[in-house]
């Protein structure tokens, strides 16, 4: 980094931190009754004893197993069923229309069929979340199929290459950037819907505990959870950037 | 087979081999209905009132938080592209507050507003902001610099140098990302009511749902996903009369 760049950066954070003192202030004068907004104090000292009392610990983690499972189920299905209706022409013509019209459905509105089947239950939260997430990676990887150089396909043709190595050896990595585009929108919504299941389901996790502490007007705790779901969003994001230019780095060479 | 054919092949196909099926097995069940009975409901409820009082809340909510939180969005995106001293020293809070899940903010507005359409707007605005404000940084960042030389050239003060140079240069990218805050919009209202807001579609659902009509259940899915469908093809279609192929450059990227 150069110079200048380190003093922006460090004027960045003094603008967040003069934001922070800001809402302390508020909170202090009470220009906001405390019911609704804790000074950052009250949401740090609830999150330190949420911690340490473990209950947080254990909403966070249930959070977490929530959004990763659905997500990791979601890329498996929405990447296979992407490449097999992505592969063939005929698959595309006939499909993926079907999948366009669907797209602009909200996926939460799924739920309630969700919950007629399932009930209340750990798998109903698995359903949705897998289902939702699965979008994003199932119409990136179609599009990713469909827009591979025609060219490529004509060199798979004369060295005989068999369908599924096509798909491997020149399908996949061609439409790898769109795919890890798609799933990293996938996480997005996977932890919204984590967040919704929780609420409704009362299964253990953050958007429970966000209820909950609502229900109970403690704000202090409320606002506690939702700096952590921040954070969860911050960092599975940040993450998931670093992954996609990891993987993405062989593209840079050669072109 | 005729090429406008082919996209109606499947979703006519799976409707008939459903509809045979429940009737083979006359079907009783909480969670699935024959498509006839989905249509049925579907005319009994669009007949009544219900449906369209949801719609209506549903929509309500829906256009006030997407105006409330683009506009600010906007605001933002503006005031941002166009000062990159600004644009570094907000870039911190900006990356701490947009990784919050708007969903998560669902019980603080509960505890302020109470139900109602009051905390749905607040909670749509928010997720609104984000696409609006990024999207319009990136198109104010995209204008061809000779437009603002020109802009300081004529010495046009800040406000026309935005009204007259900056906005209609970066108006099409702008739209864009208006049609995807929409289609966010309508997703968190539903999901909202879904979660815990007693009005609109979500709740309507939610309603069919515990009163095991899984009949009305599915109609109010269709008609939530016609909606969706209504909406965006919409605002598709005013982007490609207003705008043409300009706003097409954005959504190859």
């Amino acid at each position: 980094m150069r110079r200048p760049d380190i003093l922006w950066r460090l004027g960045s954070f003094a603008v967040a931190a003069a934001l922070v003192g800001l809402w302390q202030l508020t909170a202090d004068l009470k220009l906001v009754s405390p019911v609704f907004l804790p000074g950052p104090d009250k949401a740090w000292t609830a999150l330190i004893r949420g911690f340490s009392s473990g209950d947080l610990m254990a909403k966070l983690l249930g959070t977490l197993a929530h959004m990763l499972y659905g997500w990791l189920c979601a890329s498996f299905v929405g990447i296979a069923l992407g490449a097999a209706i992505g592969a063939s022409k005929t698959m595309r013509d006939y499909v993926a229309p079907s999948l366009e019209w669907l797209r602009p459905l909200p996926v939460s509105a799924i739920i309630p069929i969700a919950i007629a089947l399932f009930g209340l239950t750990q798998g109903m939260a698995l359903f949705v979340i897998a289902f939702g997430a699965m979008w994003p990676m199932l119409l990136a990887t179609i599009h990713g199929f469909a827009v591979v150089e025609p060219r490529l396909y004509e060199v798979a043709r004369t060295l005989h290459m068999s369908r599924l190595a096509v798909i491997v050896k020149i399908a996949l990595p061609s439409a790898s950037p769109d795919i890890l585009a798609g799933m990293r929108l996938s996480l997005t919504v996977a932890l919204i819907l984590s967040v919704v299941c929780e609420i409704l389901a009362g299964l253990d996790g953050l958007g429970h505990w966000v209820l909950l502490s609502a229900r109970a007007f403690r704000s202090a705790d409320l606002f506690a959870g939702v700096i952590l779901l921040g954070i969860v969003g911050y960092v599975t994001a940040t993450a998931m950037a670093f992954a996609e230019r990891r993987l993405l780095r062989w593209r840079g060479v050669g072109h | 087979m005729p090429h406008w054919l082919k996209p109606l092949v499947l979703p006519v196909a799976l409707i008939v081999l459903f509809e045979a099926w429940a009737r083979a097995t006359d079907l009783q069940s909480d969670s699935l209905a024959p498509p006839s009975a989905i249509g049925r409901a579907l005319i009994e409820a669009l007949g009544s009132g219900e449906l369209w009082i949801a719609t209506r809340d549903t929509l309500a909510s829906t256009l006030a938080g997407l105006l409330i939180g683009s506009a600010i969005g906007l605001m933002l995106g503006i005031a941002l592209g166009l000062s990159s001293g600004f644009n570094r020293l907000m870039d911190v809070t900006i990356e701490a507050i947009r990784p919050i899940p708007s969903i998560a903010l669902l019980p603080i507005a509960l505890i302020a507003f109470g139900f109602g359409y009051r905390m749905e707007i607040v909670i749509v605005a928010f997720a609104c902001i984000w696409p609006m404000l990024i999207l319009s940084r990136a198109a104010i960042g995209g204008i061809e610099p000779r437009l603002l030389e020109v802009a300081r050239l004529l010495r046009l003060t800040s406000a026309d140098r935005v009204r007259k140079i900056v906005i209609p240069a970066a108006l099409p990218r702008i739209f864009v990302a208006f049609r995807l805050a929409a289609g966010i919009a309508l997703i968190v209202a539903v999901t909202c009511e879904i979660a815990i807001n007693p009005i609109g579609l979500g709740a309507s659902i939610m309603a069919a749902q515990q009163a095991l009509r899984a009949d009305l259940m599915l109609a109010y899915l269709i008609w939530i996903g016609a909606i969706g469908f209504a909406l965006n093809a919409g605002l598709l279609l005013a982007q490609n009369s207003l705008f043409g192929r300009a706003a097409l450059a954005e959504i190859a990227r």
